[in-house]
């Protein structure tokens, strides 16, 4: 299969296969209007197959939610044709309005206007736990 | 802003002060009659609490201070709707420091957030109670003379009890600490707590549903109240509420120099006929409580300048 290469946008690479239609979604890039190329299931001699995001544009991206959804994922930034940057994506200290706290109990069930945060508590893991009740992500 | 929302915003340092001063306090109660002289305390009880409410008034009483507030959450602005946040913003140009109690986990964090004076965390649901844990920290030191190398026993509900998780917390970080958790299949401690403040920091303990076999070993016996108001459901609640009884003829194993602490108010968990057995600390416990509350509200409001 091929997809053409861009001259100015971004590549989010070594996604974990499955995960690129969530960060599609998440990233709201089905408002852009350039081109967006979702590859699915690309072989991948680290990861046995990964999943590609092509954006035909330079867009100013969470980065953090990324290193969340999908750890170890990498970011090209692509100017002219060339990669002038490559980003290595870690978990993210804090997320912010991204994730709903799911326990009943917890102030921002009933609190308006509040923002939604995890903390990582558990790096080794991945765990994240809401800032407010300590309830897991 | 110094607030207190969770035991561990305080070092152990900062925890042997607070209880030093609470000795002190104790020692020479005259000395601090003025110290909040034309200071104010708001308490916001937004869930009704008898203890825990009085404790805090009578401690700014005695520091020579008043107190302003509201005890349960239909008397206050909350029955029509006003946020937390919107609620707090007000009451701090009222008062000087404020203790809240909220039903809802995580309502104090968000008071301090939008506070211009010291927030105290009074109880957040299940989640935590710092001053209850000063209080348990204070009784065990003066019970039994130290902090570190005790066997604590935590009986009862310890799946919602949130001066347990607070508890097991705070004492997580004194050398020689063991835990001995006791409690039905239903209400053991969270795997949250367990994780991270006994076994990621390597701390011993064992989980067990019997209290008499594991008696013999426990310096402390922490019971609790299986709390109706967390439950959901009234057929779980009856079916686990007398799990455990503590009476005299089970206490017979127990050492000599054990201390029995409860965060009270009990139902049925501790037979009244433990009373007046030494060993009963949690008379004491509450009047403790006061004291350390003392010491905490002149923290907060020397640490905020406002002293």
């Amino acid at each position: 299969m091929y997809i053409d290469s861009i001259k100015n946008g971004i590549v989010i690479d070594h996604i974990i296969a499955g995960k690129a239609l969530q960060i599609y979604s998440m990233l709201n890039l089905e408002k852009l209007d350039c081109s967006v190329a979702i590859l699915k299931n690309v072989p991948s001699k680290k990861m046995g197959r990964k999943d590609i995001i092509k954006i035909d544009s330079v867009l100013d991206i969470d980065l953090d939610v990324l290193g969340y959804f999908s750890p170890n994922i990498t970011v090209d930034i692509i100017m002219d044709g060339k990669l002038v940057e490559k980003k290595h994506i870690a978990l993210p200290e804090k997320i912010t309005d991204i994730l709903i706290c799911k326990n009943p109990r917890c102030i921002t069930t009933t609190e308006q206007d509040i923002h939604h945060i995890f903390k990582l508590t558990d790096a080794e893991n991945g765990v994240y736990r809401c800032i407010y009740c300590d309830a897991k992500a | 802003m110094r607030h207190l929302i969770d035991i561990l915003e305080l070092s152990t340092d900062e925890i042997t002060q607070l209880l030093d001063c609470a000795d002190e306090i104790i020692a020479h109660p005259e000395q601090y009659r003025e110290k909040c002289r034309y200071k104010k305390m708001a308490t916001l009880f937004f869930e009704p609490s008898t203890r825990t409410r009085l404790s805090f008034e009578a401690a700014m009483m005695e520091l020579g201070g008043s107190v302003l507030g509201f005890s349960e959450a239909a008397s206050s602005s909350s029955a029509k709707g006003e946020s937390v946040s919107d609620t707090v913003a007000v009451v701090s140009y009222y008062a000087d420091i404020i203790a809240m109690r909220h039903p809802k986990e995580g309502a104090p964090l968000v008071a301090s957030m939008k506070s211009g004076v010291p927030i105290i965390n009074a109880g957040d649901g299940g989640h935590n109670h710092p001053t209850q844990t000063l209080t348990d920290l204070l009784t065990i030191r003066r019970e039994k003379g130290r902090l570190d190398n005790l066997t604590v026993g935590l009986c009862g509900d310890l799946k919602f009890g949130r001066t347990v998780h607070s508890l097991i917390a705070a004492m997580s970080r004194y050398t020689g600490t063991s835990f001995v958790l006791i409690s039905p299949e239903e209400l053991k401690v969270p795997s949250y707590v367990k994780t991270d403040h006994i076994k990621n920091r390597g701390i011993p303990y064992e989980q067990t549903t019997d209290l008499e076999s594991v008696m013999p070993k426990l310096d402390i016996l922490y019971m609790t109240r299986v709390q109706r108001e967390r439950f959901f459901n009234e057929e779980d609640y009856l079916r686990l509420k007398d799990s455990y009884i503590l009476t005299p003829d089970k206490l017979k194993n127990a050492k000599s120099d054990l201390a029995i602490l409860h965060p009270l108010p009990r139902v049925n968990e501790i037979s009244t006929a433990v009373d007046d057995d030494p060993r009963a600390c949690y008379f004491r416990q509450a009047n403790y409580g006061k004291y350390v509350r003392m010491a905490l509200i002149l923290k907060l409001l020397e640490d905020s300048g406002k002293l």
